[in-house]
């Protein structure tokens, strides 16, 4: 099963002729997802790395099918690709574009209310299920299948999570990469809630970063569901200076609840098995497992 | 993106907001026709000097040369350059800065606005910001203006109002009203104060901005309503948007370092630790400081040198972080994706050699594509750099080399 995107996820390209979206389709189509086109507008009727380029993504979702998008739109335009996105009917969106004006993503996530619709990002990695398909941007060799959800606000941190995990023996059944800025489509809770209903999922990597809430979020919820699965978690930016945005436009701690630590102790209270250490991540989780399966 | 007080003051008011008049002046000996010239305008006897630094605190601040505030009080044109003289050119230190402080460069002549009238004057507190909860802005406003407003939040949290906006339909009238009731304003008072409100959020939505502070805003003795200070933060991406406000940045305010940094596309963040870091992606880079915190050091930066790590940005890079007299040692950790490891070992190694004496040592760490050649790179490169794979055997190379 998985969650969000599987072998049979039919995917389109927003930006698809652009320089990222042309190296990053090639990487995934070599992985084996299933790219059914790309829409470039202006480009519509051509070819692109084999595959048609639409005009829209209402024509990409009518002649091809496609049901997942995968946006490298420049920032100025990506919220423009959002909404066109959702309107056209796609069911999950996943936007990859750093540096979208906070003003804009206020407008697309109003858009996006009450639609049947899901958004990953922006400013994201994307999302892998291994074996079956790879949305984004990370490399795919580092995820090896298996039973573990691994949900994250960082790309290079969800990496190595995941081979941290592969290394102790374990291996991934999707990756989320939920994306660093202040507004983001899909919240870790939401997130963990996909992972906590998946069959093929056992336990969960949870990591967040200063600034927000969307970590005590997800934590209480984990506690509401009685701990269903074991979760793993960990914060970066313990060592983070008080009103500094450290590279994500979100990880900036504003007040006392924002920061790491105050999110890991909210986190141990509810059950989470929160390491201090990033080099920690696969061996806890491996001794986890061992417990539950003892 | 922070800017001046007379900077947002300007950008308010080019939206309608009312706010406190006042002259910018950069050199003593313009101070006191630049005085002149307000009270020509406003009719002010008295004159508020302003010290113009991005950060707060600056009433209660010290200047370090001379031990005047950061604001003060000029009772009548003859007390202005004394004034200014005692705020211009020094260094401010507030709660805010750091124990050197701030040098400042320009101060700002304000008018007096709070002259007796027919009523008493009253502060309020006011700031529109994203509730990144909900994705909306809202106006956060409060009846206890002019203090801290983290301390209002603590002890007296039920004086703090918010009043969210629904991004389909915009600012309503009928929100500006409440705000203004809850304010306890009433008559001409209370319409200026819904006009204000209104004009306000305007101005935070057409300018892109991502913060907008006023503290105080007042309410002067004949019932006009005016933004006393203003603190507005302008949102970074949303700069290509108005070419304008992008020449409204002021670098003596950074970090010389981080704006040299920022000019090669390096995000750095200077740290007060003695470790250095060069790390891909900022999630990897936070999680490696706390690693460094963990080991027993404190982190001297954050770094993220982005997805192409090629030897150009690597020994730019290094350069930046030896500029730090504090760093004793440097953490490269590089988790390789598309970018192979191979490639960023060979630019580690390029880039020694291109510095040419490097005097603390260096620990890598390369995992991902092509892990085990880079290693190989490294080692065999016959410098001083220690090299691992797994990330705690990184720290523990931290300590080995700082032991």
């Amino acid at each position: 099963m998985s969650v969000l995107v599987n072998k049979d996820s039919k995917v389109i390209v927003q930006g698809f002729t652009g320089s990222e979206g042309t190296f990053h389709a090639s990487q995934m189509i070599e992985y084996g997802t299933n790219v059914v086109g790309g829409v470039t507008p202006g480009k519509g009727g051509t070819s692109h790395l084999d595959r048609p380029v639409f005009n829209t993504v209402a024509e990409a979702v009518e002649k091809a099918g496609a049901n997942v998008s995968i946006i490298f739109v420049p920032p100025a335009f990506a919220a423009d690709a959002i909404m066109e996105a959702a309107e056209a009917g796609i069911a999950t969106i996943v936007a990859i574009t750093e540096g979208i004006p906070v003003a804009d993503m206020v407008k697309a996530k109003n858009y996006l209310k009450g639609r049947k619709v899901r958004l990953i990002g922006p400013n994201c990695p994307g999302v892998i299920t291994p074996g079956e398909a790879k949305v984004g941007i990370m490399p795919g060799f580092v995820f090896k299948k298996g039973r573990i959800g691994i949900v994250s606000k960082s790309g290079t941190l969800t990496y190595e999570a995941a081979d941290q995990v592969s290394k102790a023996g374990l291996g991934v059944s999707t990756a989320i990469g939920i994306g660093g800025d202040p507004i983001i489509g899909t919240t870790t809770k939401e997130a963990v809630e996909l992972f906590m209903n998946d069959p093929d999922t056992d336990a969960i990597v949870m990591i967040g970063e200063i600034g927000g809430t969307l970590e005590a979020e997800a934590a209480r919820y984990i506690k509401s569901t009685g701990n269903k699965k074991p979760v793993v978690g960990f914060i970066a930016g313990q060592t983070a200076p008080k009103g500094r945005t450290m590279g994500h436009a979100g990880a900036i701690v504003g007040g006392a609840d924002d920061t790491a630590e105050a999110k890991m102790k909210i986190m141990a209270e509810c059950g989470i098995h929160v390491v201090a250490s990033p080099g920690d991540i696969g061996e806890t989780m491996a001794k986890v497992m061992s417990a539950v399966a003892a | 993106m922070n800017i001046h007080e007379y900077q947002a003051k300007a950008i308010l008011s080019s939206f309608g907001v009312t706010v406190q008049q006042g002259k910018v002046v950069d050199r003593v000996e313009d101070a006191v026709a630049a005085a002149k010239q307000l009270t020509e305008e406003t009719g002010t006897g008295w004159y508020v000097v302003k010290a113009q630094i991005h950060a707060g605190g600056r009433g209660k601040g010290i200047v370090t040369e001379t031990g005047s505030h950061g604001v003060v009080l000029a009772k009548g044109i003859d007390h202005v350059e004394e004034k200014v003289k005692g705020v211009l050119g020094g260094h401010l230190v507030t709660k805010q800065t750091s124990a050197g402080g701030k040098k400042v460069n320009k101060v700002l002549i304000a008018q007096d606005v709070y002259y007796p009238g027919p009523s008493e004057t009253s502060e309020f507190y006011m700031s529109v910001l994203l509730n990144r909860a909900t994705g909306r802005n809202m106006i956060m406003y409060s009846t206890e203006g002019g203090m801290d407003i983290e301390a209002v939040a603590e002890h007296t949290p039920h004086l703090i109002f918010t009043e969210e906006i629904d991004p389909s339909v915009g600012l309503q009238a009928f929100q500006t009203r409440k705000i203004a009731f809850n304010l306890g304003l009433s008559g001409q008072a209370f319409k200026e104060m819904a006009k204000f409100v209104e004009a306000l959020y305007r101005a935070y939505v057409e300018t892109d901005s991502s913060m907008f502070e006023i503290n105080p805003v007042l309410k002067t003795s004949d019932d006009r309503i005016l933004a006393v200070d203003a603190k507005v933060t302008l949102d970074g991406n949303g700069l290509f948007r108005h070419k304008d406000y992008a020449a409204l940045r002021d670098t003596s305010e950074e970090d010389p370092t981080e704006v040299e940094a920022d000019s090669h596309g390096l995000n750095y963040v200077k740290l007060d630790g003695n470790v250095g870091c060069m790390v891909n992606g900022a999630g990897l880079a936070m999680a490696t400081m706390d690693m460094i915190k963990l080991a027993g050091y404190e982190p001297a930066n954050f770094l993220d040198v982005g997805g192409t790590a090629d030897a150009a940005r690597v020994e730019k890079a290094f350069r930046i972080i030896l500029k730090d007299p504090n760093v004793k040692a440097i953490l490269v950790n590089i988790f390789g994706g598309i970018v192979r490891c191979d490639r960023v070992a060979q630019g580690v190694v390029d880039a020694y050699k291109s510095i040419g004496e490097i005097n603390v040592p260096i620990i890598v760490r390369l995992q991902g594509t092509n892990a085990v050649e880079a290693k190989t790179i490294i080692d065999n490169s016959g410098l001083k750099v220690l090299s691992a794979i797994a990330l705690k055997e990184a720290a523990q190379k931290v300590q080995e080399a700082l032991a």
